[in-house]
């Protein structure tokens, strides 16, 4: 298999500085900040108390229109569980938040026909470093929407959004997850704005090369068990899917069926998961990439037998390492209880900083924050008692 | 007319519990209740002009399930949101 080695003199430098973890929850949001040595972690919020907080991402490109030099907009998706969706925005890193002026919403249907309504925004993604202000989003039920205004009005990606196939890719409502169905996973390939990746809980993964005026589904080799054809064109149920941010031919897919590479510019996914212990499996919802290594990654599997308990195997919860692009895979759990840990990791809730080592971090559906400044190899849990985590990102404060 | 605002939605009124909107119509009442408060519609109405399934909407005793419903000056628009669940 090739790891699809690039030029040292291609990476970025390893990040030096403070982390902050942006901690999205089922009651609020909150940031984690650390010291330089990644050791000491203060846990401030929340913000949006009360609030659903699906997604909290910040920009990597600085704001079109930041008053303040090299300012980054913050983007939080909120809903709450009575209330429409919305989004807000903050430009001072969520010391004072506004609401976007229109936030995603499928056009108005014609007089007499059902029309489609976002229940709320799950995944948000910055546009291309040559793009800024531009941001996209993903919804349930499956939306794509796209704002070229650093997040305060979004249009709906028509492309996917009103493509003769689209109801034959998301399978509707009763395929989506029990939350709804989810449009997430927006990757850029940071080589070409116009070339695009999406995944879909039910649909599978989609390619677009025209910045999402068309799309194709890209899921060979991708099992779908819960189907009468294993294989199909699409259907699939991804859990995450990311995209090498270095080698931006790789991508590595955390399934239904399996943790799976595809290396462009092949089409067909090959199941890496297979090398996983069999008493563990290879189902699971996050997939987090090393920054500057393509061939590592980490995974945090679930039990995903009988009916889905979706708990660590066993109460045994434990990350699990591949340094070579999954043919082989270590246990990393030195830190995390040893028995009677029954919670779940969410797709969106693990995440890696870029320093060297890495940091990698999780938060877990019991409102615990794992951090482990060696690349998994020890963990150490820096907050508890939080609501359910939904997401997790690592930020560098400063390079 | 006279709008009762919900706990929740009060972030857009200044935590006002009572405040002011004109239309003939509900959704001409909404519309206007938009404006003096941008994004607060939005919370209440999906994008296809449905009452969200956790809003209701009263006019004086009545409850109304559609916007074109007609609404006279001396009205009260009351709105409610359910806060069942955990």
């Amino acid at each position: 298999m090739k790891t699809n080695k690039i030029p040292q003199s291609g990476l970025p430098k390893p990040a030096t500085g403070a982390v902050a973890l942006l901690v999205a929850t089922r009651k609020g949001a909150f940031v984690l900040r650390s010291d330089k040595a990644r050791r000491a972690w203060r846990t401030t919020g929340p913000m949006f108390f009360g609030h659903i907080v699906h997604h909290m991402v910040l920009d990597h490109r600085p704001s079109p229109g930041a008053k303040a030099k090299g300012s980054r907009t913050l983007l939080a998706a909120t809903s709450t569980g009575h209330l429409g969706p919305t989004l807000s925005r903050s430009p001072d890193f969520g010391r004072t938040w506004k609401e976007a002026a229109s936030p995603p919403a499928f056009p108005k249907a014609p007089e007499g026909q059902k029309g489609r309504a976002v229940g709320h925004t799950f995944w948000l993604t910055p546009g291309h470093a040559r793009k800024p202000g531009v941001w996209y989003a993903g919804t349930s039920p499956q939306g794509l929407f796209r704002s070229e205004d650093d997040g305060d009005t979004w249009a709906p990606v028509s492309g996917f959004n009103d493509n003769p196939m689209y109801s034959s890719w998301t399978g509707g409502e009763q395929d989506g997850t029990p939350d709804g169905p989810k449009l997430h996973s927006i990757n850029v390939d940071p080589r070409d704005p116009r070339h695009l990746y999406i995944a879909m809980s039910s649909g599978g993964v989609f390619e677009s090369t025209d910045e999402g005026a068309s799309w194709k589904p890209l899921n060979a080799g991708v099992l779908a068990d819960f189907r009468p054809d294993k294989y199909p064109d699409y259907g699939q149920d991804a859990h995450c899917v990311r995209l090498h941010p270095a080698a931006p031919d790789v991508l590595y897919q955390q399934n239904h069926c399996g943790i799976y590479r595809l290396e462009r510019p092949g089409a067909t996914w090959q199941r890496i998961g297979d090398n996983m212990p069999k008493k563990i499996g290879d189902i699971g919802f996050p997939v987090v990439l090393h920054p500057r290594d393509p061939a590592t990654l980490w995974v945090f599997p679930m039990d995903g037998g009988t009916v889905w308990p979706r708990t660590s195997p066993g109460g045994k919860p434990a990350a699990y390492v591949s340094r070579n692009a999954g043919r082989t895979w270590q246990r990393l759990d030195s830190g995390l209880p040893k028995s009677q840990g029954w919670f779940t990791v969410k797709r969106q809730a693990m995440s890696a900083d870029a320093h060297d080592p890495v940091g990698v971090y999780f938060g877990t559906t019991s409102g615990e924050i794992w951090a482990s400044s060696n690349e998994g190899r020890k963990w150490v849990c820096v907050a508890r008692h939080l609501p359910e985590i939904y997401a997790v990102e690592a930020v560098e404060l400063a390079r | 007319m006279k709008v009762l605002i919900p706990t929740p939605l009060r972030s857009y009124t200044g935590e006002r519990s009572e405040v002011e909107a004109e239309g003939t119509t509900l959704a001409e009442l909404l519309a206007d209740l938009d404006r003096r408060y941008p994004g607060i519609r939005f919370r209440m109405i999906d994008e296809q002009d449905a009452i969200r399934r956790h809003i209701r909407i009263w006019v004086n005793r009545d409850q109304v399930s559609t916007l074109q419903v007609q609404l006279g000056a001396e009205d009260e628009v009351i709105i409610f949101q359910a806060l069942s669940g955990g």
